[in-house]
């Protein structure tokens, strides 16, 4: 097995680019849940006034909106949201300064393509592995559109958050490359 | 005349509620059980890397009470009625869905559903409406099974209304297709309930019907057994794997229901299950 790095969010640029696709990180720092109503606020309101709810420089998002936290817990259960349908937005989230995302499932061309063109990287979480997942995380704050329930901004502080480096900035995709390596001759 | 029993709703309305937290944190053994096999079976480094995180959480999901995974679904209850039991003090559905609201919102489960699903995406707060499936049948009981699917896997849900000509072969392309298709969107190594025959909607309703059936079970009629294998055996030489990382275990099983179908149909109907493959039976 692969040795298990650790890396600090605001994602460093040279970090990020120098991440392959295959490696097992642990991510430290905070990281912004955002899913598919979020993304399509932050999105209209990107066009119409240039601004969004947090700071997006290098930062990185978490495709999630975890179950509600039990009295004395941080959070509930917090695993990954399927990326993909968030492509429609990333792109233009990655022009604005994002750095990192964490889901799960592939990504649409264009979404790597902006990676690649911006030193962007895509973790993957293990999916449905929640419980687990959420012992990572040390504090959670709703900061943003908190009518949408599970779907609201949280500014959320990992340590160690396990992850696999999905698609690399050199726009290495592990849902190409793995799935490759294990084909039957036949199929 | 048989004697009729009573049943109340709130008898119902307990049952549920008390299903759909269990559902929620506590997986099912026959699919622990699959999951440790498929520590045994697959082949890939990140491949196991997933599938350890995935045990390791079915554990601590089970000690700690807490959600298997945050997307705790939209519920769908299936209701097998005896045809002497008499349901008294309100309606079966409102009975299930106050079941689900006090389910989801004691047991700390994510409330998932939005009340339109185009105009009005606001978020129910108490996950109902539940999909509610009812049947009538011989006896004085009711059974009700509770399982709760998350959106990562249902989307990839596929239909085919295919050739008669097209037969066994045709069947297993379209089901190995939907697979590859979906990837690692539906958090394999996934449970793959296949609904053949009947005609549209009875295939797709077919396959989630499949999907309670008991990992490690067969069809009883030997020839869709034998399909069951065949289809297992062709997913898990996609290579997609855990969590479509790559690997040698995509699928923990598939399970086929059939029904007698129209001399111009042969329709598929394709319902991907997640590793959580969560379900919960009781008999009232």
């Amino acid at each position: 097995m692969t040795s298990e790095l650790s890396i600090a969010t605001p994602l460093d640029r040279a970090v990020a680019r120098s991440l392959r696709c295959g490696d097992i990180v642990r991510i430290s720092g905070v990281v912004y849940t955002a899913r598919d109503a979020a993304h399509a606020r932050m999105i209209q309101s990107l066009h119409s006034s240039g601004e969004l709810p947090f700071d997006i420089i290098d930062q990185v998002v978490y495709y999630a909106g975890p179950s509600p936290a039990k009295p004395g817990s941080v959070i509930g259960s917090c695993g990954p949201t399927t990326a993909g349908r968030m492509d429609a937005f990333t792109p233009d989230l990655i022009d604005a300064g994002l750095a990192g995302m964490i889901g799960k499932g592939p990504r649409s061309v264009e979404v790597m393509e902006s990676m690649q063109k911006h030193g962007a990287v895509y973790f993957a979480a293990v999916g449905g592995a929640a419980a687990l997942t959420s012992k990572s995380i040390v504090e959670a704050e709703v900061i943003a559109y908190e009518d949408l329930g599970p779907e609201a901004i949280r500014r959320l502080v990992v340590k160690d958050y396990p992850c696999v480096v999905a698609i690399d900035a050199q726009g290495t995709s592990i849902y190409e490359t793995g799935p490759a390596l294990y084909r039957a001759q036949s199929v | 005349m048989p004697q009729t029993k009573d049943i109340h709703v709130d008898t119902i309305t307990d049952a549920v509620a008390r299903m759909c937290i269990e559902a929620a944190c506590d997986l099912p053994q026959d699919v622990e059980d699959a999951l440790k096999r498929a520590l045994n079976d697959e082949d890939s480094d990140l491949g196991l890397y997933a599938l350890n995180k995935v045990c390791e959480n079915a554990r601590m999901a089970r000690e700690e009470g807490v959600p298997l995974c945050q997307d705790t679904g939209m519920v769908v209850v299936f209701c097998e009625i005896g045809a002497d039991v008499r349901i008294i003090g309100g309606l079966l559905e409102d009975a299930v869905n106050r079941g689900v609201a006090r389910g989801y919102t004691d047991g700390y489960l994510r409330k998932s559903t939005v009340v339109d699903p185009l105009f009005d995406r606001s978020n129910a707060c108490d996950n109902t409406p539940a999909i509610v499936h009812v049947r009538f049948v011989e006896g004085d009981q009711i059974a009700l099974t509770v399982l709760p699917k998350g959106a990562g896997s249902e989307n990839m849900s596929a239909l085919g209304m295919l050739k008669p000509a097209q037969g066994v072969d045709g069947v297993v392309r379209f089901v190995v297709d939907a697979v590859v298709r979906a990837g690692g969107n539906p958090c394999p190594p996934s449970v793959v309930g296949v609904g053949i025959g009947g005609n549209a909607e009875k295939a797709l309703e077919l396959s989630k019907e499949a999907l309670r059936r008991e990992i490690g079970s067969s069809h009883p009629d030997s020839r869709y057994a034998e399909l069951e294998r065949r289809i297992l055996h062709e997913l898990n030489a996609t290579g997609i794997g855990p969590q479509g990382f790559g690997g040698t275990v995509t699928s923990l099983a598939v399970h086929i229901a059939s029904y007698p179908t129209h001399i111009a149909m042969l329709p598929v109907g394709v319902t991907i299950n997640c590793h959580a493959a969560r379900h919960k039976k009781v008999v009232l």
